[in-house]
């Protein structure tokens, strides 16, 4: 029994390998949910921001990034070849069939931590982004060829604003040192890799995360050093398990706000 | 942050933004704003002013950088002009013989 079980298991290790076709699904699927529940989430401050200017800059960037996401769900349904689109991934899957990052669902807590979170995802974008600009895919170089000149621009104005709050005020400093302290065990999922992005990356549809992580991690430092923070310890507990479906508390609630439209109205289209 | 923003109630300050349609046109007036540094109002420009693609440049200055004319001033600064339309060009008839050149 148990000599079956492991000839099984072994069989199905060698010969399960993600096709090229599968693997591009899941890397789209994750850049593109990452995109969605971050651009949700920084949504939540329109009407709420803290200065009318402020919060059309950031409702600007929740567009943006459901734009992205958009795109890229879009890209998927092509893929993948039955017909699904955008919606589709959106709207109808459930919490732990997202493998967005855990960062990503993290609620906004203040402005200091939606601006952290911003400044952290956007400066991995930018990188990231670089990095596809070289994919084989056309429709897929195209759109990071796109993306890539709003990212810049998300981080630009997430940089300025950690500058300004950490070196502000005396609560501004203490809010965006607290919002940097306090997501820095989400950070370590950033540059996780598995076989999913070693065949696509085979496959010229990826980034290898590994290139551009101390490029990274320079920028984050310079960055919080400037705006007189302290630097957080890298080595650090990470969290873990997103690309998996691994979530916390917090995904669920915010499908829940986000689908329940949709799922009422299935059927419902916009005219 | 700037040193007048030590009250968190005050409102941000005022700017201008100046945003030019086309390389080679003048930069016109496109409205006012708040932001709390000429950086932070260069951005929300571009958020406010050009998110239809109407600007390929822009500028932003301190409102209270700017010095303008008062309605008192109307009468001494403008009326002058209203009697001198030898100041138009069109005021003047071209001769035949410049006319035929052309």
């Amino acid at each position: 029994m148990l000599l079956t079980f492991t000839v099984e298991f072994i069989f199905m290790t060698t010969t399960n390998k993600l096709s090229n076709q599968e693997a591009l699904i899941s890397y789209l699927l994750r850049l593109a949910d990452d995109r969605l529940i971050l651009g949700q989430r920084v949504s939540e401050w329109c009407g709420h921001g803290p200065e009318l200017e402020e919060d059309l800059a950031l409702t600007n960037i929740a567009l943006d990034l459901i734009g992205h996401a958009s795109a890229l769900y879009e890209l998927a349904g092509i893929v993948e070849g039955e017909g699904h689109d955008e919606d589709h991934f959106a709207y109808f899957r459930d919490d732990a069939d997202f493998t967005n990052l855990q960062l990503c669902e993290l609620p906004n807590n203040d402005y200091a931590f939606t601006i952290a979170r911003l400044f952290l995802f956007s400066a991995f974008g930018y990188f990231l982004y670089e990095e596809l600009q070289k994919v084989s895919n056309p429709q897929f170089k195209g759109m990071a060829e796109k993306h890539l000149k709003e990212v810049k621009y998300h981080l630009r104005h997430s940089r300025d604003w950690v500058l300004r709050l950490g070196d502000g005020t005396e609560e501004s400093h203490k809010r965006i040192q607290d919002a940097f302290d306090e997501i820095w065990m989400y950070v370590g999922e950033l540059f996780f890799m598995d076989e999913v992005d070693e065949v696509v990356l085979n496959d010229g549809n990826g980034a290898d995360l590994s290139s551009f992580h101390s490029k990274w991690k320079t920028l984050v430092e310079e960055t919080l050093t400037e705006a007189t923070l302290s630097v957080p310890d890298w080595e650090q507990f990470m969290m873990t398990g997103s690309r998996n479906g691994m979530h916390t508390e917090h995904l669920g609630h915010i499908l829940s706000t986000m689908q329940f439209l949709r799922r009422s109205h299935p059927d419902a289209v916009w005219k | 942050m700037a040193d007048n923003h030590s009250n968190n109630n005050a409102e941000w300050p005022l700017w201008e933004v100046f945003t030019q349609p086309k390389s080679g046109k003048p930069h016109e007036h496109a409205g006012s704003l708040h932001a709390v540094d000429a950086e932070n109002a260069l951005q929300n420009a571009r958020d406010v002013y050009s998110r239809r693609n109407e600007a390929v440049s822009i500028w932003v200055v301190p409102s209270d950088q700017i010095t303008a004319s008062t309605p008192e001033d109307m009468g001494s600064f403008f009326d002058p002009a209203s009697d001198k339309p030898y100041r138009h060009p069109q005021f003047y008839s071209v001769p035949r013989a410049v006319k035929k050149r052309t």
